[in-house]
């Protein structure tokens, strides 16, 4: 994206679009990556509820994976999965590997 | 009252930019009392609870908050004003920058006073030179009547397209804010047509149109918006120049960036803010008819400063004593650091600085001798004794 010089901001920085931040990718801030094992996933949606970047995608009220231009990697979905019978549908990886 | 006449009146300062507020009537008013600015307020809700207005007041819990008030009414598109003085500005003052940030022609009544500690309500210049750096416009007035134009020629500087910043109007407190002076109001009606409506830019009420102001700014962008904010600053001389052109063809007042007084050919030159500028041409005047060739320049924008033209009218004279009544300390008095760089490009005036007046200590006419015979001694010889030194304090 081509970066703007100062005469060309708009008044006082003022963001004029709304609903913009979904063009605004965070991904590759991320150190670790979630990875959704679907088997064990009981579909409670703890995940899509808890992500604080809206970053779970979900389809017809199921969990469908990740988005993973918006994913920090913050692993919050990660620790709040109930899993299936102590094994997690969820589980953090380290990013490259 | 309306007025729909122009008057001759006796009031206060605080009084006189009362009325200047009455008549401009701000949307907004958030404001939290501190002496000596509180009599603004009290005359102003006066106005409020009499219908006078159409301002909604908004009385808050602190400074910060009152300024906090001020933008956000300002950012939903408001005109906005308030009053404060030397601790309540100093709470202000990160909120300051927000204003100038999100660019809001906020309107700022400064009665300027002593900060502490030790504590003192009495006037000097420390609460305005404490704002110095956050990019607010900054108007020193001498006398009630200064107030008063200022105050009214305030939002059409502000609110012009090219500046869009807030600004702040100085006047000495208790030596102007509680003394009573002759001055002229002008009509109701010729300041309505002067200050004309506002037009907000980017409304937050403007619900058809959401948008965000203030957003996180991270090193790819934050330099684009302070240079921005520089332009902005830049545009403020001629914007203050063509406004104060329409207000003496309003008025018959006319009002520059600076006022000299008899500086023309003078060699001796003094330079000062406020009503200290009073004394001093009275002094000049009696040096004059000894045969001293006194003048005197008193900035009435200090921020933006207008180095070159300052520079221009002192280039000539042979010493310079720049007066301060605030200090930097560990450095010289905020005034001649300014005129220091104003003289840069010129190799002829000796300069020095003195201090007077903190804490509203009273500048007698004898004070202001001390300094014309010493600046004529330096004038003389070349040499000065010391480059800053306090004066009306006991030693």
């Amino acid at each position: 994206m081509k970066q703007m010089n100062w005469k060309e901001l708009p008044h006082a920085g003022s963001i004029l679009k709304a609903g913009n931040a979904n063009e605004y990718k965070t991904g590759s801030w991320r150190t670790f990556k979630p990875k959704w094992v679907e088997e064990n996933c009981i579909q409670c949606l703890f995940c899509w509820i808890y992500c604080p970047d809206s970053a779970v995608m979900v389809k017809d009220e199921k969990m469908t994976g990740f988005d993973y231009d918006h994913c920090k990697g913050c692993g919050v979905c990660a620790m709040e999965c109930p899993g299936k019978k102590g094994n997690k549908a969820i589980v953090m990886e380290e990013e490259g590997k | 009252m309306a007025i729909t006449t122009t008057k001759t009146v006796a009031v206060t300062g605080n009084q006189a930019v009362a009325e200047a507020f009455r008549q401009l009537n701000p949307d907004v008013m958030p404001a939290y009392p501190i002496t000596p600015s509180t009599g603004i307020m009290e005359s102003f809700t006066k106005f409020v609870s009499d219908g006078k207005v159409d301002t909604e007041t908004i009385l808050v819990e602190s400074e910060h908050s009152a300024m906090s008030a001020c933008i956000g009414a300002a950012a939903a598109g408001g005109r906005v004003a308030t009053a404060t003085s030397s601790q309540g500005m100093a709470l202000m003052w990160e909120m300051l920058h927000i204003a100038s940030g999100y660019r809001l022609p906020i309107l700022m009544a400064l009665v300027n006073r002593a900060l502490s500690a030790p504590l003192n309500i009495h006037g000097d210049h420390s609460d305005g030179m404490g704002m110095r750096d956050c990019s607010w416009i900054q108007l020193f007035c001498e006398n009630a009547q200064e107030a008063y134009d200022n105050t009214i020629m305030a939002y059409r500087i502000a609110e012009h397209k090219d500046v869009r910043l807030p600004i702040a109007v100085n006047m000495d407190g208790f030596i102007i804010s509680h003394s009573i002076e002759s001055m002229q109001y002008i009509t109701d009606e010729d300041v309505k047509k002067f200050v004309g409506e506002y037009l907000a830019i980017d409304p937050l009420l403007d619900i058809e149109n959401p948008k965000s102001i203030g957003a996180l700014v991270l090193p790819d962008y934050y330099m684009e918006h302070k240079r921005a904010q520089h332009q902005a600053m830049l545009n403020v001389k001629k914007v203050v120049q063509d406004v104060s052109a329409e207000f003496a063809k309003m008025t018959g007042r006319k009002y520059e960036l600076f006022e000299t007084y008899r500086l023309e050919d003078a060699e001796v030159a003094i330079v000062a803010l406020n009503s200290a500028a009073g004394t001093i041409k009275d002094e000049i005047d009696r040096y004059r008819e000894k045969g001293v060739k006194a003048g005197l320049l008193k900035p009435r924008m200090f921020r933006p400063f207008p180095h070159e033209e300052v520079g221009g009218a002192l280039k000539n004279a042979k010493a310079i004593c720049v007066m301060d009544r605030a200090d930097s300390y560990g450095s010289y008095g905020p005034l001649f650091m300014e005129i220091a760089s104003a003289l840069a490009p010129f190799r002829g005036p000796v300069l020095f600085n003195k201090i007077y007046g903190l804490g509203g200590r009273d500048l007698m006419p004898l004070d202001v001798d001390q300094v014309i015979d010493e600046t004529a001694e330096v004038a003389k010889t070349g040499k000065v004794k010391m480059l800053k030194e306090y004066i009306t304090v006991r030693s």
